[in-house]
């Protein structure tokens, strides 16, 4: 099988400042994109409400993972030393919620850790093993101090002349074709 | 009335009129007062840094060859490290009796390290997550060291509760420690507050590498991306999970960052807290005392800054990063220090008096036994350590010299040894029955396993300086002006 030829797949354009990428998301966010995102060094204060973004849904995964925990807890320690091997010590009961709250607090926190963890990574689409925007040279800069919007072409409302001079409108120092 | 009304009205113009012409005559007798000057805040990061200066300041450190002092220091700490491993195998081997704890002084070096140990990492936790809640954004210099040396801590403590046990193939055996199914058909005892600990101090290091590493990932992928040979490029692009920068991913990053911060805030005051309850809940006079918990917090995160100074300040000098981790940002940890050391003071001075005003005369012969018994000599070291020294803190020349930063953060971890060594050893040598008293002596293998352990600590640290970044970039970048949109240095063009 012959390797495949490289097809376009979208428009990449680079920023200087944080206030131009900034001005460039909201830009591209009324033009009324859908499949499109921002690529900064650092999280730029107030580009989730430019992008137009939702509140990140990270915390229902810390619930559910912290309701697993906590209820695992107390569940383990009551089968463990009052259902399955019954064993008085120190005359204490053989269950009761208070002794079993520690253990049960830690487990909350660790499994809403992991909840936590692992929801950001199912969000994330991480780990990733391949992303063909690390193909661009210029995009390592994406990790130092250049800002970057890539547009889809998969976007409905994709045209490579027009979104050119959309991102080149908002102030891109360079705009590129990328190829996958 | 309202012609009267009105020639007042003119009146008083026609007198406005005279101070106004006046004014241009003389100036007015009492200066108008100046507006008060803005206060800026003093930048956290120097002499105006670019970002890409940021980037290659840090990233810089584990590319290029390290200086020539980390491979001596890496050998002496390695052996240290060595000699530690050595003697906990002749332990295990041997047995608990080349200790030198022995009835009624059962727990002693052991049990001290640990709580020393796990101390020192409260500060990393402190660090990372209450001040990140607290919107501190000075903790962005410092957080990533002192998370890692958090976990390191973690590591060395973990060590003497498990070899202390002697058998220890038992402890680690499912059963005893750790609920799991076994031969035996027995489960832990969950009424043990030694068995919380397990629980506390295991969540704690799991929790505290994971947020560590979540914190890493945006730092490994600008390493990968500097990467010039393809081993680094591939090692690093393995851990940094193919993190792009995208903005759809900082959205859940740092709402998942935001929420590990308040997972760790209650966790880290927990783990100290249970930690106390090891004494706490016993009946021993001299460590059932109620005021453990919020006492033993505070020892810790005033320990465990004590050892980010000791650690950050030969870095920051060592490695030129003295514009990211500035004189304030010591200046700061040195207060912190400050408050939490006076904490410390008066739960000392609260103990004694609960031991006079509770009534019991056990506990107050503990207390009076603690301060003028034979191990005097620990207990005044430790209120020399501990209580006095924080206070030249209050002096801002101590705050601001380096050297002498170093030299009490120090002192604050040797009194914090001392606090804990008295806390175990003085309650615990003299028993009920004057027949059974002891006085505890450490042997060879007890010091040196402990010199040891800071081998281990120093190891775990020079690697981590050596192959990760010391400092959080991205972090360090957004508290920069160059960050704020709304800033003229972050490109602004309407001026606020």
């Amino acid at each position: 099988m012959s390797a495949p030829v490289p097809q376009p797949i979208g428009l990449l354009a680079q920023y200087e400042t944080a206030a131009d990428i900034l001005h460039a998301a909201v830009a591209v966010r009324d033009a009324g994109y859908k499949k499109w995102d921002v690529f900064t060094p650092f999280p730029i204060h107030g580009m989730d409400d430019a992008m137009g973004l939702k509140k990140s849904k990270v915390g229902y995964f810390t619930f559910c993972g912290g309701l697993t925990g906590f209820s695992f807890g107390m569940w383990m320690i009551w089968f463990m030393n009052k259902a399955d091997y019954p064993l008085v010590v120190g005359g204490k009961p053989l269950f009761t919620p208070l002794f079993a709250f520690p253990v049960s607090y830690e487990l909350t926190i660790l499994l809403s850790a992991f909840g936590t963890i692992g929801g950001m990574f199912l969000l994330n689409g991480l780990p990733r093993l391949y992303n063909p925007l690390f193909n661009v040279k210029r995009f390592k800069k994406a990790s130092d101090d250049k800002f970057f919007v890539f547009i889809e072409m998969a976007d409905p409302k994709f045209s490579t002349e027009k979104t050119r001079e959309l991102l080149q409108h908002a102030g891109a120092s360079s705009v590129e074709v990328v190829e996958d | 009335m309202s012609s009267a009304a009105i020639s007042a009205g003119g009146n008083a113009h026609s007198k406005g009129k005279k101070a106004h012409a006046d004014s241009h005559a003389a100036p007015p007798k009492i200066a108008a007062a100046e507006p008060p000057k803005e206060l800026v805040r003093e930048p956290l990061v120097l002499n105006g840094r670019s970002l890409a200066w940021i980037t290659d300041a840090i990233a810089g450190i584990c590319e290029k060859p390290m200086p020539k002092w980390w491979w001596p220091a890496f050998i002496i700490s390695f052996g240290g490290m060595g000699m530690m491993f050595s003697l906990v195998a002749y332990l295990i081997s041997t047995g608990v009796g080349v200790w030198g704890l022995n009835q009624p002084a059962d727990w002693a070096w052991d049990i001290t390290n640990f709580v020393f140990w796990i101390g020192i990492g409260h500060a990393g936790t402190l660090i990372s997550a209450v001040l990140f809640l607290l919107r501190q954004k000075w903790r962005t210099s410092i957080n990533r060291a002192a998370e890692a040396m958090t976990l390191f801590a973690v590591a060395c403590a973990g060590i003497f509760p498990v070899v202390h046990t002697g058998r220890v193939w038992f402890a680690l055996m499912p059963g005893y420690l750790i609920p799991f199914p076994n031969a035996n058909y027995i489960w832990p005892q969950f009424r043990s507050p030694l068995l919380w600990d397990v629980f506390a101090v295991s969540t704690y290091g799991t929790v505290s590498l994971l947020f560590w590493y979540v914190g890493l990932i945006p730092d490994l992928a600008t390493l990968r991306d500097r990467a010039t040979n393809k081993i680094r490029g591939a090692l690093y692009g393995l851990f940094s999970l193919g993190w792009s920068n995208s903005n759809r991913a900082w959205c859940n990053y740092e709402k998942a960052y935001l929420i590990l911060a308040g997972l760790s805030t209650p966790l880290v005051l927990s783990v100290h807290s249970i930690v106390s309850f090891d004494f706490a809940v016993s009946q021993v006079p001299g460590w059932h005392t109620t005021i453990f918990p919020p006492y033993f917090v505070a020892g810790a995160i005033f320990s465990g800054f004590g050892m980010v100074l000791t650690l950050l300040i030969p870095m920051r000098s060592l490695f030129h990063l003295e514009d990211i981790i500035t004189t304030r940002h010591v200046e700061l940890m040195c207060k912190v220090i400050l408050a939490t050391g006076s904490m410390v003071g008066y739960a000392y001075g609260m103990e004694f008096f609960i031991a006079w005003y509770g009534g019991s005369p056990y506990e107050l012969y503990a207390f009076k036994n603690r301060a003028f018994g034979p191990y005097w000599w620990a207990y005044w070291s430790m209120i020399t350590c501990n209580v006095i020294s924080p206070h030249l803190f209050w002096f801002k020349w101590c705050r601001k010299t380096m050297w002498f930063v170093w030299l009490v953060s120090i002192v604050v971890n040797i009194g914090m040894w001392f606090e804990r060594f008295v806390i175990i050893v003085t309650s615990l040598h003299r028993d009920y029955l004057p027949s059974s008293w002891g006085y505890f002596t450490p042997t060879w293998v007890d010091v040196f396993t402990f010199v040891g352990s800071f081998g281990l600590f120093m190891t775990l640290f020079l690697l981590f300086i050596r192959f990760l970044p010391a400092i959080a970039i991205s972090e360090v970048k957004a508290v920069t002006p160059q960050a704020d949109p709304h800033h003229p240095l972050g490109g602004a063009k309407e001026h606020h």
